[in-house]
């Protein structure tokens, strides 16, 4: 009773899925080791790694669907292994390669899904339309699921995943054999999700950009470890190289006011390089060491253009990209050879960095 | 290893939300059972299938003996002696004279494990490869619904239909060969349909064991098929066999060739369908007063000398109440093998 008086008074704060030092071993190999995760409500969280790092394992894990080694894992208050009824009833799982009963309609997919789940009748028909329509599968919901293509047998698996209504998404490569237009649907529609349900998503991937996109805080996974969490600029703090990138447009006619800009802007405190425009372009990218001056130098563009009567067209910091990010992340920790061939050198009793 | 855990505190956990309270989430107190919901989907799939309308053809033909082949029998005996004991369960018994598969029981007995096993092959190992058991595992569920649904399925489908074909047959025989069953006929036909739903169950059982433990659908039939080949045709073969080893040398006393012939029938009671045979024998043949053949003189004797009486059905039960124990007992071990394998199974391929 007390611990509810507390969810209820700032429900927003307390994570949904929080996990302790969690561990799974499978005989000699370390799958999952010592990982301590958090997702709170209304944000999209981004397990990211290479096949076999132990994302899967990890959801599996959540979902008592595998039971931990050792470590605690705690998902909307309750403890997987012992009460994964009650966990899968408030989660929804979409499955890596997902599959679906060919000979059944979509509807008819959704609805024994529904009925797991204690949804009946004019409930259960309320909810499946409901989701049907977030997917975009309404035309297609009368249709044997063996005719569909992979794009909509994923979206039907994220409506699947829908139709109980979950607190909970839990997305295992969501976006993997996807054409590009349909992972930018996919991607939208799981942003609608969070802000329209205000419900927390997890999901794994071993594509970066679409994490980066999508994910307000993102995991790097290797070898079963989290080798590095938070936001992509954090990241990119702990990972980068220590420099930030600004873009700058100039609208410049002549060469000689390229000869006097570059002198300008190469000029400024704190940078490092500068890039002329490509053709037909006119974006110079410039380098800022050290990153937190990004700032600062972003001002005395704006003041240094103002006074040598330089026309900006645009000023724009770049967030750096999460594939560099990752490959540091992973050189880092000494890792990037241990998450290939990983097994032995993992086994051997690394301790925590 | 261990030292690398960071921080080893107890996370809190939240007290599972009891029904009686309002923590309770209602829509947990509403979920059905799952093996009902995983059973009749099931069923569903079932009757829309082509097993399922092999299933109606092959009982159906079983249906179609006693119509062509035992009526014309059966009027001769019935007019030949009217105090035929059971005449009505001799619709089940009696075929064609030279030919021994065209009896309904002989029949049943030999498709019966076809059909469990058609059943069944593919229970776990087709959810596998279609990848839907991660889907369907991840509802909330407890993980044996799936396996006591699909058995509950596969046993519904099939006992159904069975049921259909033995009143079938009844009312065949009451309406055109005007024989009516006596109370006595109709709860020993009851027995039977019990019994053969046992058979059936025990190689539903085998078949789901085969579908967890064997991951390509395609092998689990082959390999049940076969299984089904050597214990229901190449039965006499194996006993043929084994019973070799136990065979009486030439200079054997008689207690030795008395042991081995024992030794002889014990091995052949080893195979379910010898077991379900004597069964069904005995509680269709209210006459039947032995299984065995007699393996002494004194058992000769006394079988040559009893008067040829009926038995009520608690007897016959009593004569095959062995069997049918070792029946169940057979179906407990497959089935719970597939159970707890089912359970320890890793969800990953």
């Amino acid at each position: 009773m007390e611990r509810k008086k507390i969810v209820e008074r700032d429900p927003r704060r307390e994570p949904v899925i929080r996990t302790r030092a969690l561990t799974k071993r499978y005989d000699t190999l370390t799958a999952v080791d010592a990982l301590d995760l958090e997702v709170r409500p209304g944000e999209i969280f981004g397990l990211l790694g290479q096949n076999g790092a132990g994302k899967t394992t990890t959801i599996l894990m959540l979902l008592g669907l595998t039971e931990p080694t050792s470590g605690q894992a705690r998902v909307v208050g309750l403890d997987p292994a012992r009460h994964p009824r009650e966990v899968k009833r408030r989660v929804g799982y979409l499955p890596d390669a997902v599959g679906f009963y060919g000979g059944m309609t979509g509807r008819q997919n959704l609805r024994y899904t529904a009925r797991l789940n204690g949804l009946k009748g004019k409930d259960a028909e309320t909810a499946i339309d409901e989701v049907l329509h977030q997917v975009g599968l309404t035309d297609r919901a009368e249709d044997r699921v063996e005719t569909y293509s992979r794009g909509m047998k994923q979206r039907l698996g994220i409506a699947d995943a829908l139709v109980k209504s979950p607190d909970i998404l839990i997305l295992d490569e969501p976006t993997t054999a996807i054409d590009p237009i349909g992972v930018v649907e996919i991607l939208d529609l799981l942003r609608t999700l969070v802000n329209e349900r205000g419900l927390a998503i997890l999901l794994s991937s071993h594509l970066l950009t679409q994490v980066q996109s999508v994910c307000d805080r993102i995991g790097i996974f290797a070898a079963g470890r989290m080798v590095g969490e938070g936001t992509v600029t954090r990241l990119a703090s702990l990972f980068g190289d220590g420099s930030a990138i600004i873009d700058v447009g100039l609208d410049l006619k002549d060469p000689v006011g390229k000869q006097r800009a570059e002198g300008v802007l190469a000029g400024l405190a704190s940078v490092e390089t500068v890039t002329r425009p490509e053709a037909r372009s006119d974006l110079w990218r410039l380098t800022v060491k050290p990153a937190s001056e990004e700032a600062n130098v972003r001002q005395a563009i704006l003041a240094a253009a103002l006074e040598h009567q330089l026309h900006l067209t645009s000023l724009r910091p770049i967030v750096p990209s999460l594939d560099d990010i990752y490959r540091t992340a992973l050189e880092r920790r000494g890792m990037a050879d241990t998450a290939v061939g990983r097994g032995a050198a993992s086994a051997s009793g690394r301790s925590a960095a | 290893m261990s030292a690398s855990v960071p921080t080893a505190g107890t996370l809190p956990e939240a007290t599972a939300p009891a029904p009686d309270t309002e923590v309770a989430d209602d829509r947990m107190a509403r979920l059905p059972a799952g093996w009902r919901v995983v059973a009749s989907k099931e069923i569903g799939d079932h009757v829309t299938s082509v097993r399922f309308i092999v299933l109606l053809i092959v009982l159906g033909l079983a249906a179609a003996i006693p119509l062509y082949f035992a009526a014309d029998r059966i009027r001769a005996v019935a007019q030949a002696a009217t105090g035929v004991p059971a005449v009505f369960l001799a619709l089940f018994t009696i075929g064609p004279a030279n030919i021994a598969i065209l009896r309904v029981d002989t029949f049943v007995g030999i498709v019966a494990p076809l059909l469990g096993l058609a059943f069944a092959f593919d229970a776990v190992n087709g959810e596998r490869s279609e990848g839907t058991l991660p889907r369907l595992l991840s509802q909330p569920i407890y993980r044996d619904d799936v396996i006591n649904g699909k058995f509950a399925a596969g046993l519904g489908v099939i006992g159904l239909v069975l049921v259909s074909v033995v009143l079938l047959i009844s009312g065949f025989g009451m309406l055109r060969l005007g024989i009516v069953p006596a109370s006595q006929e109709i709860i020993r036909l009851v027995a039977w349909v019990f019994a053969t739903f046992l058979y059936v169950a025990l190689w539903l059982s085998f078949g789901l064991l085969l579908s967890v433990v064997i991951r390509r659908a395609a092998t689990s039939a082959l390999v049940g098929f076969g299984v089904w080949l050597l214990v229901t045709i190449f039965g006499q073969l194996i006993t043929t066999l084994v019973s070799g080893l136990f065979a009486p040398a030439a200079n054997a006393t008689a207690d030795q060739v008395l042991g081995s012939y024992q030794a002889q029938q014990w091995v052949t009671r080893l195979l379910p369908s010898t077991l379900y045979h004597e069964i069904s024998s005995v509680i269709l043949t209210p006459n039947l007063t032995q299984i065995s053949t007699p393996a002494t003189i004194g058992q000769l004797e006394q079988a040559q000398s009893q008067i040829p009486g009926l038995l009520t059905l608690d007897q016959s039960m009593l004569l095959v109440w062995p069997q049918v124990v070792a029946l169940v007992a057979l179906t407990v071990v497959c089935f719970g093998a597939a159970y707890i394998l089912f359970m320890r199974q890793e969800i990953r391929a």
